[in-house]
C-alpha cells in the first residue's frame, strides 16, 4: 500500500486550557494511481490530516506508512525527512503567498536546490515544471513572480512544488479565491498533473462540485472523525449521510435527487452536469 | 445642490455618468480600469455587479464612496458629487464598503470595540454608539460574540463582524466588494443571507460585487462588466445568456447551464424554474 | 492555539484583574518608586509579603509570578558578584575573607543582598500588572492617561489606534508566518542547517512573503479605515474607564504601603521601635 494511515489521532495544545482534538482515530489507505478527495467543513481536520503525510505535523498517536517511510512518534532523520518531502509534494491554500524570489526561475528552483541536486538538473526540473503548469518558460523565467496575474502566480507556486518531482501531490483548496475561468484552468491542470506527473493526487476542498468531478474516491471528515470513504457516485446516492454531516451535494446530484423524489426514474448518483443532462434527455424521450 | 437633489429623485441614489478611471494614469504601466461606465442605483435596490478579475468591478466599489475619484465623468451619491473633498465624509456615512479579506478590516481585538469604531469616528454620544453596536451585531446575527475576540471565528463569522462594523455607520447603501470570494460555501451563504435580509427588512440598497453569477441571482438588477465597460445589464434573466457570458470568462448559473444543454426555453436562471420546465416537458 | 496578543495575561477573574488599569499602572509606579527607599531587610520582607499577598488575591500561581525572575537572573548574578568584589567595606571593618587582592566584607554582602532584593521587587511588580491586565486594557489606560496632551494638539487617539491595530494584527501575522514556514518546509527549506548562507536564504523565503503580505494588508486596512469614516476629526468612545470604590480602596492601601516604607526609612517621629525593627534582621 503506498499510503497507509493507521489509527491517527491528533490534539492541539494538549494539556492546556486551549486543548482541541483535531483528529480522532483515523485509518485509511490510498492506492497508487488514485485521485483521492477529502472534504469537510472548516475545522474538520482535513488540513491537519494531510500535513502528517510529509511530516509537517508530527504523529502523536498511530502510524503512517508511505512507501518505505514509516512515520510514528519517533523523530525522523534529517536526510530521510528531505527524501520524504521530495516524495510527497504539498501545495498549500493560496500558495502564491509563499513566492519570494526575484524571478520565476529562481522561485521554482528553490525546492530542487534544497534537495542539493546538480545545477543542470535543477534548471531542467524547473523548466519542466514551469512548462507542465502551462506557462511559456522562455517568456516567464526572468520575470518577477509578483508582477504576474493571480492565476499565473498560482501556477508558478504549483510549479515550485512539482519541480521536486513528487510522486504524491497534496493540493489544499487549489482553486480558492480564483474567478470561474481561473478555477476551470486550475482543475484542468490538476488532472493533467495526475496524468503526466504524479502517481497519487490528494485534493482537499470544500467545494463538492470540484471534488466530485475529478476524484476516484472521496473521504468525508467531520469534527476530526472519518465519516466515510466512497466513490463519488455512491457517496451522492447516500443522501442521509451527507445531510447528517451537513455537506452539500454537487448541484447536479442534488437536482437529480429532487427529480427522483418527485417520482421520476432518474439515477440519483449523477455527478456532473453532462451526466445530469443525459439522464434528463433520456427521461424526456421515455416519457414522450 | 438643490437642483442635483431633485434630479436625484428621478435618476437614482448613486449615479455613474460616463465614468473613466485608469490606474497609474499618465505612466507607462497605465491600466484602464473603467472606460465610460454609466448606471444608477436606486434606494432599496439589490444590484449585482459581475465580471472576471480585472474587469473593473472593484474600481466601481472604490468610486462609489469616494476612495477613488473619476478621471472623467461624474459619480454622485445622494446628489453629492464625489469629486468635492468636502462631501467625502457625508458620502462615506451613506455608502458602506466591505472588502474581501475580513482580517484586513478589523481594527480592534474585541468585537464590540471594532464595531464601535465607525460610530466613534462620527463623534456620536456614548448611548447612541452602544445602541448602534447592539443593533449592528444583531443584524448580522453575531450578538453573542460581542465581548469576544475575532481570532477563533470562522471566515464567514469574521466577515459578518466586518459587515456589522460598516452597518454601525447606518449607511443607505451596503457595498460588498468580493466579500464572499475568500469564504467557504457555508460562509458565503451566511453573507448572502445577511445581505438579502438587510435589503428586505432595513430597506437598504445592496451592491454585491462578485464573479459568481450564481450569487447574482439574489439581485433585482445585474450589471456585467467586461474590460471596463458594461457588457450586459438587466434583470436576473440575463444571467442565462451563456453565449454572451461564457466568452467573458463567467460561469452561467447551474440552472441556465442545464437548460441551455437541454435546449429549453431562454431565461431560465434558477432551479425552481428549471424543475418546473422539465416537469412540463416530461408530462 | 493561544492568543499571542494576550501577552502573558493570566485569564482568571479576581479583584486585582478587575481594577482600573490606569490605577494599576499608577500603583506599579508607586511601588517601584518605594523600592528605592527601602534600606533594611525587614522592610524588604514587608514588601515581599505585600507582593505575594497581591498575587494571591489575584489568584496567580506564585510559580508563574516568580518565573519572570529568570529574565534578570544573569544580570542579578553579575551585579551581586561585582558589588561583593569591588566594595571596599566600611572604615575599620574586618575583612571576612580574602583571596589575592580581593577582600570580601560583611557590609558588601549586605549591600549585594539589598541590591538583589531591589531587583527582584522591580521585576515582580510590573509582572503582576501584565499578568492581570490585557494589552488592550493597557492601551486604553495609556490613551486615557495621555488624553490631556490632546489639548496640545498631540493626536493621542491616533497612537492609541496604532497600538490597537498592532495588537489586533499580531495573531494574524503569527498565523500567517506559521503557514509560510510550513509551505517552505514542504519545499525542503532548511532552517536548521549548519551552513549559515543556506539558513539566511531560507529565512528570506519566510520574511519576504511576510513583508509583501503585510504591505498588502496595510493597503487594504487604509481603505477600510477611510471607508469607516476615520478622518482624524473629533471622536467619541464607546468605553470609558471608570474609577470605582474598589480602586479607591486599593489606592489607599498602596499609598499606605508607600507611607510605611518612607516612615521606616526616615523615622519622621523618631520612634525607638522603628530603629529596633530595622535592626531585627541585620
Amino acid at each position: 500500500m503506498p499510503i497507509t494511515v493507521k489509527n491517527i489521532s491528533y490534539t492541539f495544545s494538549p494539556k492546556t486550557p486551549y486543548e482541541k482534538k483535531a483528529l480522532d482515530d483515523i485509518s485509511l489507505t490510498i492506492e497508487d494511481g488514485e485521485f483521492f478527495g477529502i472534504i469537510g467543513h472548516t475545522g474538520s481536520g482535513k488540513s491537519t490530516l494531510v500535513s502528517h503525510f510529509n511530516a509537517l505535523t508530527r504523529v502523536q498517536t498511530g502510524e503512517i506508512v508511505i512507501d518505505e517511510f514509516v512515520l510514528g512518534k519517533k523523530k525522523i532523520k534529517k536526510r530521510e525527512l528531505r527524501n520524504l518531502r521530495a516524495r510527497v509534494g504539498h501545495v498549500f491554500q493560496f500558495p502564491e503567498y509563499q513566492l519570494f524570489a526575484d524571478s520565476v526561475l529562481a522561485d521554482v528552483s528553490f525546492g530542487p536546490k534544497n534537495l542539493r541536486l546538480p545545477k543542470d538538473e535543477i534548471y531542467n526540473r524547473a523548466k519542466e515544471a514551469i512548462e507542465l503548469v502551462g506557462l511559456d518558460f522562455e517568456a516567464i523565467k526572468d520575470r518577477s513572480p509578483f508582477e504576474l496575474s493571480g492565476g499565473q502566480k498560482r501556477r508558478v507556486a504549483i510549479a515550485g512544488v512539482l519541480a521536486m518531482k513528487p510522486k504524491i501531490l497534496i493540493l489544499d483548496e487549489p482553486t480558492s479565491g480564483l474567478d470561474p475561468q481561473g478555477k476551470i484552468e486550475i482543475l484542468e491542470l490538476v488532472q493533467k498533473i495526475r496524468r503526466d506527473a504524479c502517481k497519487i493526487v490528494i485534493m482537499i476542498s470544500h467545494n463538492m462540485d470540484e471534488v466530485a468531478s475529478v476524484a476516484d474516491r472521496i473521504a468525508v471528515l467531520n469534527k476530526g472523525k472519518l465519516a466515510t470513504i466512497l466513490p463519488p457516485k455512491e457517496l451522492f446516492r447516500s443522501r442521509n449521510l451527507l445531510q447528517k454531516f451537513n455537506i452539500s451535494m454537487p448541484e447536479a446530484s442534488s437536482l437529480a435527487n429532487e427529480l427522483a423524489d418527485k417520482g421520476y426514474k432518474i439515477d440519483r448518483g449523477v455527478v456532473t452536469v453532462e451526466e445530469l443532462v443525459e439522464e434528463i434527455k433520456r427521461l424526456m424521450r421515455n416519457e414522450e | 445642490m438643490l437642483i442635483l437633489k431633485c434630479y436625484n429623485l428621478f435618476v437614482g441614489y448613486i449615479t455613474f455618468d460616463n465614468v473613466f478611471y485608469s490606474y497609474n494614469a499618465g505612466f507607462e504601466d497605465e491600466v484602464e480600469a473603467l472606460r465610460g461606465v454609466s448606471f444608477n442605483i436606486e434606494k432599496g435596490e439589490f444590484v449585482a455587479i459581475c465580471g472576471h478579475n480585472g474587469s473593473g468591478k472593484s474600481t466601481i466599489a472604490r468610486l462609489m464612496n469616494g476612495l477613488l475619484q473619476p478621471q472623467q465623468g461624474i459619480v454622485t451619491v445622494d446628489g453629492m458629487n464625489t469629486l468635492k473633498p468636502k462631501n467625502s465624509f457625508e458620502i462615506r456615512k451613506r455608502v458602506g464598503l466591505v472588502f474581501q479579506n475580513p482580517d484586513n478590516q478589523m481594527v480592534a481585538s474585541i468585537i464590540e470595540d471594532d464595531v464601535a469604531f465607525g460610530p466613534e469616528n462620527l463623534g456620536l454620544a456614548r448611548s447612541e454608539i452602544e445602541e448602534r453596536v447592539v443593533w449592528a451585531l444583531e443584524s448580522v446575527g453575531m450578538s453573542e460574540y460581542r465581548k469576544g475576540t475575532p481570532f477563533r471565528l470562522s471566515g464567514g463569522q469574521k466577515q459578518r463582524i466586518a459587515i456589522a462594523g460598516v452597518l454601525a455607520l447606518k449607511p443607505d447603501v451596503l457595498v460588498l466588494d468580493e466579500s464572499t470570494a475568500m469564504l467557504d460555501p457555508m460562509g458565503r451563504k451566511e453573507i448572502l443571507q445577511v445581505a438579502k435580509r438587510l435589503q428586505k427588512e432595513e430597506r437598504m440598497s445592496v451592491v454585491l460585487i462578485t464573479h459568481f453569477l450564481e450569487e447574482a441571482l439574489l439581485a433585482d438588477k445585474v450589471i456585467v462588466l467586461n474590460q471596463g465597460q458594461i457588457a450586459l445589464t438587466g434583470g436576473t434573466e440575463v444571467l442565462s445568456k451563456a453565449d454572451i457570458l461564457e466568452p467573458l470568462g463567467l460561469d452561467v448559473p447551474f440552472a441556465s447551464k442545464v437548460a441551455n444543454l437541454l435546449n429549453l426555453r431562454e431565461g431560465i436562471v434558477n432551479r425552481e424554474e428549471l424543475v418546473e420546465e422539465i416537469e412540463r416537458l416530461c408530462r | 492555539m493561544r492568543d499571542v496578543s494576550l501577552g502573558q495575561y493570566y485569564a482568571v477573574s479576581s479583584p486585582v484583574h478587575r481594577l482600573d488599569p490606569r490605577f494599576k499602572m499608577f500603583a506599579v509606579l508607586v511601588v517601584m518608586v518605594a523600592t528605592f527607599f527601602i534600606t533594611s531587610f525587614f522592610v524588604f520582607g514587608v514588601a515581599f509579603i505585600f507582593i505575594i499577598t497581591v498575587s494571591l488575591i489575584a489568584r496567580l500561581p506564585l510559580l508563574k509570578v516568580f518565573r519572570s525572575l529568570r529574565a534578570i537572573f544573569i544580570l542579578m548574578l553579575f551585579s551581586l558578584i561585582l558589588t561583593m568584589i569591588f566594595s571596599s567595606g566600611q572604615y575599620g571593618e574586618v575583612v571576612l575573607w580574602s583571596w589575592r587582592r580581593i577582600n570580601i566584607y560583611i557590609s558588601a554582602m549586605l549591600n549585594a543582598g539589598m541590591l538583589a532584593s531591589r531587583l527582584v521587587l522591580l521585576m515582580l511588580t510590573p509582572t503582576i500588572l501584565t499578568l492581570t491586565t490585557t494589552p488592550i486594557e493597557l492601551t486604553d489606560a495609556l490613551e486615557s492617561i495621555l488624553k490631556p496632551l490632546t489639548l496640545l494638539k498631540v493626536p493621542v487617539y491616533v497612537f492609541a489606534l496604532i497600538m490597537s491595530i498592532a495588537l489586533r494584527m499580531v495573531p494574524t501575522l503569527f498565523e500567517e508566518t506559521d503557514k509560510i514556514i510550513s509551505a517552505q518546509k514542504a519545499r525542503c527549506a532548511d532552517f536548521e542547517s549548519a551552513n549559515l548562507f543556506r539558513r539566511a536564504k531560507s529565512l528570506g523565503s519566510i520574511l519576504i512573503p511576510l513583508f509583501i503580505s503585510s504591505f498588502r494588508r496595510a493597503d487594504e486596512l487604509a481603505d477600510a479605515l477611510d471607508s469607516r469614516c476615520f478622518n482624524g476629526g473629533k471622536r467619541t468612545r464607546l468605553k470609558k474607564l471608570k474609577f470605582e470604590i474598589r480602586d479607591l480602596v486599593s489606592l489607599i492601601i498602596v499609598l499606605a504601603f508607600l507611607f510605611l516604607v518612607l516612615l521606616l526609612r526616615y523615622n519622621w517621629w523618631s520612634f525607638y521601635w522603628i530603629i529596633q525593627l530595622n535592626n531585627v534582621v541585620i
